[in-house]
């Protein structure tokens, strides 16, 4: 059998400045398939980012064994498509240009970086939106082009850090089954962070429930709703127990 | 539009206008000798009158407060980078460039023309102590506010150093970089005429320098005069020059 996407074994995070101490992770376990949707949720504030960041290799862990396409040997920067909770488009490039952006890292020729970004926004419906700058494009327009650009430079694995938290529960939604098609259409495999149990159930196939900080795996739930999914399921009788459990689940967890 | 924005500039030119006439008026009713104080009217006159040797004197002025801005861009452009750097050379670096801004240029001027001579070259040192600063500060403080997040996008894509300063920090350090520019820009000329003031051959300080020991105030007034005029319209230029560099910083729709 092929190695998992991703191996996360017994990592942890302390943070210490100076005589402060802070654990953000207590021992994180967890496993993606290829071509696997799986969620993080948890409280807020619990080091999901922190996770995000050290599987992205922009953070080391404190301790623990994080593999890639089983490699846990070299860097893992340059490895995942990585997209942070704001969609931090540069507001000098065009749409067109900021999906580019990973390829220009890559120094991938400016010409063949511009014809695949260009494939990739008519293919997702923003094509009429190449040549504007992100200031005039709508929210949810402008998480949909960080996420193109997310795909764009790694498609096949991604790593969404609450991408549509901050939109309007209809935008939200359109996004989401956006998302879902684009998962299909590319067959990445998708760790996505979120504190929304809705969100959680209709997009993945596995949810992992954070504990609040340090942060450890409380749960590992398997929705077992068909594909495609669809907004409706999550109406169905044993849609709307999980959603209770994991609801309870997390509430217990939440401080305020 | 263009009409629109021109009618912004309407209250100052009632103003101008406004002394202008009152100055007129003083001079002529208050029988004021031309040599304390010509009108405005006079001084028209003798610009027009004069406009040949004071055409020449203005082209060296012009010539040197380019050159010095040219300088100012590239020295002030190569301190902001170095110290983005690191942390220790903006430590080293800082307090030497506002040391640098409390040198009197009074004093230190006719010190230039007994190191290097009567030539350009006092005159470029000048304009470039003086603009310089504001340039490197402004830019310098751009670069520091690039977001941390953009930071971790950048390093999660595997960028160097170099790539993220080229394709990240310096473009998003530009509408900094321009109002250090736009400053830097009004007082170049001053700069200029300053430093030909201490001693030279040619250029508008040389002029009015002329003028003044020989009671011809009027002379000096048009000398003042073309400053004026010249300083708005370097600003001016950087202005344009900062509408079309920066199309996306100044509300523009799509690029074309």
């Amino acid at each position: 059998m092929d190695a998992p996407k991703l191996l996360v074994q017994g990592v942890t995070k302390i943070f210490r400045t100076g005589r402060q101490r802070l654990d953000v992770l207590a021992s994180i376990d967890l496993a993606i398939a290829a071509g696997e949707f799986v969620s993080l949720i948890g409280p807020s504030g619990c080091g999901k980012s922190t996770l995000f960041n050290i599987i992205a290799g922009v953070e080391q862990p404190t301790s623990g064994m994080i593999a890639i396409d089983g490699d846990a040997e070299h860097v893992r920067t340059g490895k995942t498509g990585y997209m942070p909770q704001q969609p931090l488009l540069l507001p000098w490039r065009t749409v067109e240009e900021n999906v580019m952006l990973g390829l220009d890292v890559r120094h991938v020729p400016r010409k063949k970086a511009r014809y695949e970004a260009n494939e990739l926004l008519k293919h997702f419906g923003l094509a009429e939106f190449a040549h504007n700058y992100p200031s005039t494009l709508s929210g949810g327009m402008r998480q949909r082009v960080a996420l193109l650009r997310t795909v764009l430079f790694n498609r096949s694995f991604l790593l969404l850090d609450e991408p549509f938290g901050a939109l309007d529960a209809l935008t939200r939604l359109a996004c989401q089954m956006w998302l879902l098609d684009l998962w299909q259409e590319v067959h990445s495999s998708v760790l996505f962070i979120t504190h929304d149990v809705r969100e959680a159930m209709l997009l993945s196939d596995r949810i992992y429930v954070l504990s609040a900080r340090p942060a450890r795996v409380l749960r590992i739930v398997d929705v077992d709703l068909p594909r495609p999914r669809q907004p409706e399921q999550l109406a169905l009788e044993q849609a709307v127990q999980l959603e209770q459990e994991l609801m309870s689940l997390l509430l217990k967890e939440q401080s305020i | 539009m263009k009409l629109h924005r021109l009618a912004g500039y309407g209250p100052a030119f009632v103003l101008v206008i406004t002394l202008l006439a009152l100055w007129e008026l003083y001079v002529h009713l208050g029988q004021v000798s031309p040599l304390y104080l010509p009108a405005p009217s006079a001084i028209i006159q003798a610009l027009i009158n004069n406009w040949g040797v004071i055409y020449d004197n203005t082209v060296q002025t012009l010539l040197e407060t380019v050159l010095g801005m040219g300088i100012a861009i590239l020295l002030g452009l190569l301190l902001a980078v170095l110290l983005d750097i690191s942390g220790w050379l903006r430590r080293a670096i800082y307090p030497l460039l506002v040391v640098s801004q409390t040198i009197p240029i009074i004093a230190l001027a006719p010190l230039l023309l007994l190191w290097i001579g009567y030539d350009i070259r006092p005159k470029l040192i000048v304009v470039t102590l003086y603009c310089f600063f504001p340039i490197a500060v402004a830019c310098a403080d751009g670069l520091a506010s690039a977001e941390p997040e953009l930071m971790n996008l950048l390093g999660s894509m595997r960028a160097s150093r170099w790539q993220t300063l080229w394709l990240v920090r310096l473009p998003g350090a530009m509408p900094s970089f321009f109002s250090g520019l736009r400053i830097a820009a009004t007082y170049s000329v001053t700069g200029a005429i300053f430093g030909e003031y201490v001693g030279g051959f040619k250029g508008l300080g040389i002029y009015m320098e002329k003028a003044t020991n020989s009671f011809a105030t009027v002379l000096v007034f048009a000398a003042i005069l073309v400053t004026a005029v010249l300083s708005l319209l370097l600003f001016g230029l950087v202005s344009v020059i900062e509408r079309i560099a920066l199309p996306w910083y100044h509300g523009t729709v799509a690029r074309s």
